[in-house]
């Protein structure tokens, strides 16, 4: 049991170790995913300044699940509206206003409702964090310098090491082949450029990150099987 | 690397995403041949460069109406609200009407993040920022009244739901209490709706801070990112995070104005209590929100430089929103005349001639003008497309709607049953600076907002241009090697596949 927790965190830990690959324009993106989806590349990842449309098709990926966790804010939201309002209103704290019910639905509707609405969205926002695994202030793709465009105008394309069909250079010819730019490899270590065949470039090595936590320590890329 | 433009996108053939089948072409939206770079530098550049002097001086005409703010408060926590010129019949005055005005405003942010956003009105990416920007302010301004309206401000807490020394609980059949969930709760979720919408471009002012070097502003702007990496694995549950969101907040924005204006159609006070209230309230929100929106922009595209981004086509299409709400409200105050009349309740009817020919008639006709009269302009072409005419008319219609608040609460309150109780209501000096504070809380906020936030959706604003869209490679120059047709092919049939599953897939995406 404790060997599967330390496995999946270990799994995610070197989720972004791997290639990381430069494309031209969203189109090329795209064409690179599907290409390397057919040659069987299950674990790939894209990044791009905006959410592309299709790429969650071409990518493989389903209708994200969060839809799911939100409803089930909401009916808590809900069910605390209604709990709330008799027990405080109508049992612990009676008060005769006009000789009106003490707890009645109707005059209950607007409060119930805002609480849906506001556990819904607390759901929605904590969701998707948790979801992305987010907040993740160190994460081994910022080592590479090239990375910082993918959130200005810069495509890539990571293939994880983790992934079945990956080999060292047969990966990085795929990815020129299908037009990269240039081809990284991420490590805990830092960021290698590599060529056509998956050496390094010669002295292509980049500099410190800026936004590295002080003290992570590396982790070695170990376990390769489990689902991210 | 040739790189597309926004003119060269729409110049393709066959550009602007394939859109043959588009009989009626609209104007772009992003204008003077703009990459997705330069998209970038044009927003972030503003919370890079050097402070400029401009912003220097607005700031310190904004932390003296702050300041203003401060002192009318302290006066007031000292003293009571007796220092306002509320009398006998007149016990709500300017606090409710300028509680129920800040509200209003803050409720075209989120009628444009929102409900704009459900509607796949793509021009909304534009101005969204700045609009729930906006939305967040003017709700901070609002919950200052009813907060300091309560007298003894440190008892506050005995409106929330907390467990207490007294054992006892709020009355929650209270329609006053229902304002203090829904705006409380309208404020809160338009902060969470705000940054999730922010985090994308937090994390392009880090990227971009990273490669000048500047570490403290990197460091500051990684921590608000939230490690933030463009990862379509992340788009995915991000992009139905604010779906949702935007969903939900719809229903929301509606309710609260419908609550805000429970508070005066639930008591039964002739004038008051009618049940046109929630719709027309809401209608009027979106109107003077609207207002305050055109207000804002027409000035910070000029001086941020962003009139490719915010073009006269946004600012016409804001106009028509404001022609149509004034004139839904318009026709509201006609409505509640003919109520009055056909209901044949002599108190009703006493009201409303009161209202347009009592002693607040002047109250009245200014509402009337600006509100129904003045937007009416925007029949016209060439007025809507004007930035002095709009700008005129965004400042009258926020004075209109200011007064339609005064005229609602004042003039149903100063003529009670007994004629023995009647009065007339004037402010004293202290209702006017706390208002006039209340400006300087909200130009203080949206100036730092102004400097340090990016103040239009980079990301949002890139994926709607044309040359977002993969599609657009593939198409754009109308020919292609046999692999690449057979590619097309390839790429049909999974867009065909794709929108069977994806429920959000429109006809207005024919891209794909």
């Amino acid at each position: 049991m404790l060997d599967r927790i330390r496995q999946l965190l270990d799994d995610r830990a070197n989720q972004h170790v791997g290639y990381l690959a430069e494309f031209e324009n969203p189109g090329a993106l795209y064409d690179a995913v599907k290409s390397l989806r057919k040659k069987g590349y299950p674990r790939l990842d894209t990044f791009s300044p905006f959410p592309i449309h299709g790429m969650d098709a071409a990518m493989g990926l389903p209708v994200s699940k969060l839809g799911f966790l939100v409803f089930g804010g909401g009916a808590m939201g809900a069910s605390l509206g209604v709990l709330m309002q008799w027990w405080m209103g109508g049992v612990d704290y009676q008060i005769n206003v006009s000789n009106k019910p003490l707890f009645a639905l109707e005059a209950s509707v607007p409060i119930i409702f805002e609480l849906t609405i506001l556990f819904s969205a607390l759901t929605a926002v904590g969701g998707m964090l948790a979801l992305n695994g987010l907040p993740r202030p160190y994460n081994p793709l910022f080592y590479s310098e090239r990375f910082g465009r993918a959130t200005d105008d810069g495509f890539f394309l990571h293939v994880a090491e983790a992934d079945t069909a990956f080999t060292s250079n047969g990966t990085a010819s795929d990815l020129f082949g299908l037009g990269a730019l240039a081809v990284e490899h991420i490590t805990h270590e830092g960021a290698t450029e590599l060529d056509s065949s998956g050496a390094p470039v010669a002295s292509a090595t980049s500099g410190e990150p800026v936004l590295a936590v002080s003290g992570a320590a590396p982790v070695t890329p170990s376990h390769t099987t489990g689902e991210i | 690397m040739a790189t597309v433009t926004s003119r060269t996108a729409y110049a393709a053939p066959g550009g602007n995403g394939n859109a043959g089948a588009k009989s009626l072409e609209e104007a772009p939206l992003v204008q003077g041949n703009l990459s997705f770079h330069d998209i970038t530098e044009l927003v972030s550049e503003h919370t890079e460069k050097k402070t400029p002097l401009g912003w220097f001086l607005a700031f310190s005409l904004a932390l003296t109406g702050l300041g203003i703010l401060g002192l009318a408060i302290a006066y007031l926590v000292w003293n009571g609200p007796g220092v306002w010129g509320l009398n006998n019949p007149v016990g709500w005055g300017w606090a409710i009407v300028n509680f129920v005005f800040w509200v209003g405003i803050g409720h075209a942010g989120t009628l444009i993040s929102a409900i704009l956003f459900l509607f796949r009105q793509k021009w909304r990416t534009s101005i969204n920022r700045t609009a729930e920007a906006m939305t967040l302010f003017a709700v901070a301004c609002a919950l200052l009244f009813p907060t300091f309206h309560v007298g003894r401000v440190w008892l506050i807490y005995w409106m929330l739901p907390l467990p207490n020394q007294m054992a006892m609980w709020p009355q929650f059949k209270s329609p006053l209490l229902w304002d203090v969930f829904a705006v409380s709760i309208y404020g809160t979720v338009s902060l969470l709706f705000w940054y999730v919408g922010l985090i994308p471009d937090l994390g392009t002012i880090r990227d971009r801070a990273v490669k000048a070097g500047r570490t403290l502003r990197a460091r500051i702007f990684g921590f608000f990112s939230l490690g933030w990496t463009g990862s379509n694995r992340n788009w995915r549950h991000y992009e139905r995070a604010y779906l949702l969101l935007a969903g939900l907040a719809t229903p929301l924005v509606l309710s609260v104005h419908s609550v805000v204006s429970f508070d005066f159609a639930i008591s039964i006070v002739p004038g008051w209590h009618t049940t046109i209230f929630p719709p027309y309230f809401v209608a009027g929100a979106i109107f003077s929100g609207f207002a305050m929106v055109v207000t804002l922009m027409v000035v910070a595209r000029k001086v941020y430089n962003l009139e490719n981004l915010v073009t006269i086509d946004h600012l016409e299409k804001m106009n028509i929103i404001i022609l149509v709400t004034g004139t839904i409200v318009g026709f509201a105050y006609i409505t509640e005349f003919f109520i009055a009349w056909y209901g044949q309740v002599q108190y009703e009817q006493y009201a409303f001639t009161n209202r347009a020919f009592g002693p607040y008639a002047w109250a009245y006709w200014t509402m009337m003008s600006c509100n129904l009269l003045f937007p009416q302009l925007f029949w016209v072409k060439k007025f809507r497309r004007s930035i002095p005419v709009m700008f005129a008319i965004s400042i009258t219609t926020n004075i209109g709607m200011w007064f339609e608040r005064f005229v609602i609460t004042v003039t149903s309150l100063h003529r009670d049953y007994l004629p023995s109780s009647w009065d007339y209501y004037q402010p004293t000096m202290w209702d006017v600076l706390l208002f006039v504070g209340s400006f300087g809380l909200f130009f203080t906020l949206f100036l730092l907002f102004l400097r340090f936030v990016p103040m239009v959706a980079i990301a949002e604003v890139k994926g709607v241009m044309p040359q977002a869209d993969p599609h657009f490679y593939h198409h754009g120059d109308g020919h292609g090697t046999p692999a690449e047709l057979a590619e097309v092919a390839d790429y049909q049939q999974d867009a065909y596949a794709q929108t069977a599953q994806d429920p959000q897939g429109t006809p207005s995406d024919d891209a794909s």
